[in-house]
């Protein structure tokens, strides 16, 4: 190792084609996994749609509408009438960084499912925000009367036992998903008559 | 020293983990359960076994002046793939490891390897030695996964052995419990070693 004289000309052409090489095989491979990996993404958030959006009412046509930082999957059925909307959503404030949730709002207002997409929490404690038992309390309620905010700051919300950190981000998450959609529901339900 | 020993050292004489103390952080952060250690062991003897190669056969082309910067960007290179790879096949676990996948590049194991072996070696040796020492690790890194997951979660590689609502001792799932886990294993480690 040490035999090879370094001089500027072959430092330079040593990394110079090194990079080059090393930036040729990682462009080849992104290619080669975009597809699937755009796939995974994908699969999670039409299943995510599906389950948050799940009445009796089945969905026939979705469409989604990006409002500020949040992305709205808006679901109608087969005569082209508003079911609800999918939100994504997000809090930066979770214990492990930042969680996305699929929030399922009704046409009127209503919060019908919450699924995690994603999230860092603490293994045994705050990831237990994926469990059905615990985020089934947001089904059905009314965010004009039930308050999205954990029992300690003053809401509805029942937090998990020692993660309220994770418990008030997944508040806000669903908050923000609330709000959004109660701004821009008539804006939805006319999109369904235009189309 | 014959190939065979080049390989077998790193699974126990000079075990990255339980000897050298080598690449901890990972190590502590990413064994909370026997399956995330496992994969986060294979990953990195992927990237060393690659790394190692490479470098063993650029070891002649590379200024010494350089060589830093040149390892650290076939490391690199190697760990994006892993990532890439992990991402559109594995999407769960890549989701568990997260950040502690692309931090591969700075555990001292791969560089420590490339530097002190591969970049002194040929290239069949060094294969090999990036082979035991990635088992090695990846060895360490279960054994430390599957004591916390059974003593904080009550199950092993996913499967849960304890009933659903029993009491589990939940500081091993967390950092401290790595410590502690990670402690009485290189204690025992060397009581064993001296028993020898």
């Amino acid at each position: 190792m040490a035999k090879k004289e370094s001089t500027l000309t072959n430092m330079l052409i040593a990394l110079m084609v090194i990079t080059i090489v090393s930036g040729g095989v990682l462009g080849f491979i992104y290619g080669l996994t975009k597809p699937a990996i755009d796939k995974v993404e994908e699969n999670k958030n039409i299943k995510a749609i599906n389950e948050v959006l799940k009445t009796d009412v089945a969905i026939a046509t979705t469409e989604s509408v990006v409002i500020e930082d949040l992305t709205y999957n808006l679901a109608y059925d087969a005569e082209g009438n508003f079911i609800g909307a999918a939100v994504k959503t997000y809090s930066k404030n979770g214990f492990g960084g930042k969680i996305e949730l699929m929030v399922g709002m009704l046409a009127d207002g209503v919060i019908n499912k919450v699924s995690v997409l994603s999230q860092a929490e603490t293994p045994g404690l705050g990831a237990n925000m994926v469990n059905e038992k615990w985020k089934s309390q947001f089904d059905g309620k009314d965010p004009k009367n039930f308050i999205l905010k954990v029992k300690k700051d003053g809401g509805d919300v029942d937090a998990i036992t020692a993660a309220t950190i994770s418990s008030r981000a997944v508040s806000e998450a669903v908050k923000r998903a609330a709000d959004g959609f109660e701004a821009n529901k008539d804006q939805f339900m006319k999109g369904g008559d235009n189309e | 020293m014959s190939n065979w020993k080049t390989f077998t050292k790193g699974l126990i004489k000079e075990n990255p983990i339980l000897v050298l103390l080598l690449g901890c952080c990972p190590t502590l952060a990413t064994t909370t359960s026997a399956i995330n250690g496992m994969s986060m062991g294979l990953a990195t003897t992927f990237v060393l076994i690659m790394s190692n190669l490479v470098i063993s056969l650029l070891k002649n082309f590379i200024p010494d002046k350089v060589r830093i910067p040149c390892f650290i960007v076939v490391i690199a290179s190697f760990v994006t793939v892993v990532q890439l790879v992990m991402q559109a096949y594995v999407p769960d676990i890549y989701e568990t490891l997260g950040l502690f996948i692309p931090l591969i590049v700075v555990n001292c194991i791969v560089l420590g390897r490339a530097e002190a072996f591969a970049s002194k070696n040929p290239v069949w040796p060094s294969i090999l030695d990036g082979a035991g020492m990635g088992l090695g690790f990846t060895f360490a890194l279960t054994i430390l996964g599957s004591i916390r997951e059974i003593l904080g979660s009550g199950s092993i590689f996913n499967w849960r052995f304890l009933p659903e609502d029993a009491q589990t001792i939940l500081v091993f799932v967390l950092a401290p419990g790595a410590f502690i886990a990670l402690g009485y294993l290189i204690a025992i480690v060397n009581r064993l070693k001296r028993t020898k």
